[in-house]
């Protein structure tokens, strides 16, 4: 039960690990991603991500600047321009 | 034959070059570290940004609508060489290999009638280029160190290009760069930024599976189009950073050597004099005692 998540910038490979749910400041909305999510590729607004690392953790939360979503069945992709800390 | 202090200066000149190409060589090993790293760590990125493109674009129909930035200009007419090198020589032939490639591609394409213009990254494209070359090109920038070359400089640059693209200044773009394969090899490379130029070996396995679009296909690709081009642009920086230190280190471990082996010869041939002059001397002596 646990979905893949990868951050990337054009600097480095932020992040690769198995979370439990990602929330994504989809361009349309927010979105939450789970494990088995149907495929979908979305732009991002300006927002935070919010990563769960298990179910009821507190989230970590990361800004971003814009970029794109992808989900398909390998898991989460955030391909983002400048990340906050 | 030279006299014993020529000899001696000359040892000691050669000495003191040894010792700055010895240093430089050591600088650039330390800094190909870092700009190795750094080049392997922009690769997901830029992997992952081609993916997504592929699987996008592999699902839209061209149209009107279609972002010129993947349809193209619907011409071959007038080719852009974005050019990238670095501001500094000494780098054995690295960036005259670039050069040259560009030069032989550009001569290719004008032979076949085609229109050829220049953007120059690096004061030393814009000095090899602009010999031949020199009304064809548009613009010259100059990156400064390229191991310290952010993404924010790069997008400017990329912002320029695709506006220029836009306002049809040119129908196809080509990017030369170094692409570092290890240390003693840095092979120069051409690569089509503009369009978008898609391989279909990328294309997503699951091509029948149903993909979710927000919002649609089109201004996703909007979006990411532009971001595609500004991380071709930083992968050619960031190889070209790796392949400098690389082929400096290369240049100047020779240098290192070859000062070396001069030392060698010097030393023997003052050796040799000093043998000969004291030879002289000692002749001088006993054939005066001799004499008496």
């Amino acid at each position: 039960m646990a979905l893949h998540f990868e951050l990337v910038t054009p600097e480095r490979l932020v992040r690769s690990e198995e979370v439990y749910m990602v929330t994504v400041p989809g361009a349309e909305g927010d979105f939450g991603v789970l494990e088995g999510h149907s495929p979908m590729i979305s732009t991002l607004r300006e927002g935070e991500l919010a990563i769960y690392a298990s179910q009821g953790a507190a989230p970590e939360r990361i800004a971003l600047d814009g970029g794109v979503a992808e989900v398909n069945e390998n898991g989460l992709t955030i391909l983002a321009e400048a990340i906050g800390q | 034959m030279a006299s014993l202090k020529a000899l001696k200066i000359r040892i000691n000149s050669v000495k003191s070059t040894q010792k700055i190409t010895k240093a430089m060589k050591m600088v650039a090993a330390a800094k190909l570290r870092r700009a190795q790293e750094a080049a392997e760590a922009s690769r997901p990125y830029a992997e992952r940004i081609e993916k997504v493109v592929s699987s996008i674009a592999s699902k839209v129909t061209v149209s009107d609508q279609t972002p010129k930035l993947l349809a193209g200009t619907g011409k071959d007419d007038v080719h852009l060489f974005v050019v990238a090198t670095s501001d500094k020589g000494l780098a054995g032939a690295f960036n005259t290999n670039i050069v040259r490639l560009a030069r032989k591609r550009a001569e290719e394409l004008k032979g076949q009638g085609r229109t050829v213009k220049f953007y120059t990254i690096g004061k030393k494209a814009r000095d090899g280029l602009a010999r031949q070359f020199r009304n064809d090109i548009i613009e010259s920038v100059e990156p400064g160190d390229l191991g310290k070359l952010g993404f924010d400089a790069i997008k400017v640059w990329a912002d320029d290009l695709i506006a220029r693209f836009e306002g049809g200044e040119f129908d196809v773009a080509h990017l030369f760069f170094s692409k570092f394969v290890s240390v003693l090899t840095q092979e120069p490379t051409e690569l089509q930024l503009m369009p978008v130029a898609l391989s279909n070996d990328n294309a997503p396995a699951g091509v029948g599976a149903s993909v979710e679009y927000e919002p649609d296909e089109e201004e996703i690709l909007a979006d990411l189009l532009p971001r595609n081009v500004a991380v071709q642009l930083l992968r050619a920086s960031r190889e070209n950073a790796a392949s400098e230190q690389g082929s400096k280190m290369t240049a100047m471990d020779n240098a290192t050597r070859n000062a070396g082996d001069m030392i060698n010869k010097l030393t023997i041939q003052y050796n040799r004099t000093r043998q000969a002059a004291i030879t002289t001397e000692l002749v001088e002596i006993i054939s005066g005692a001799e004499a008496l």
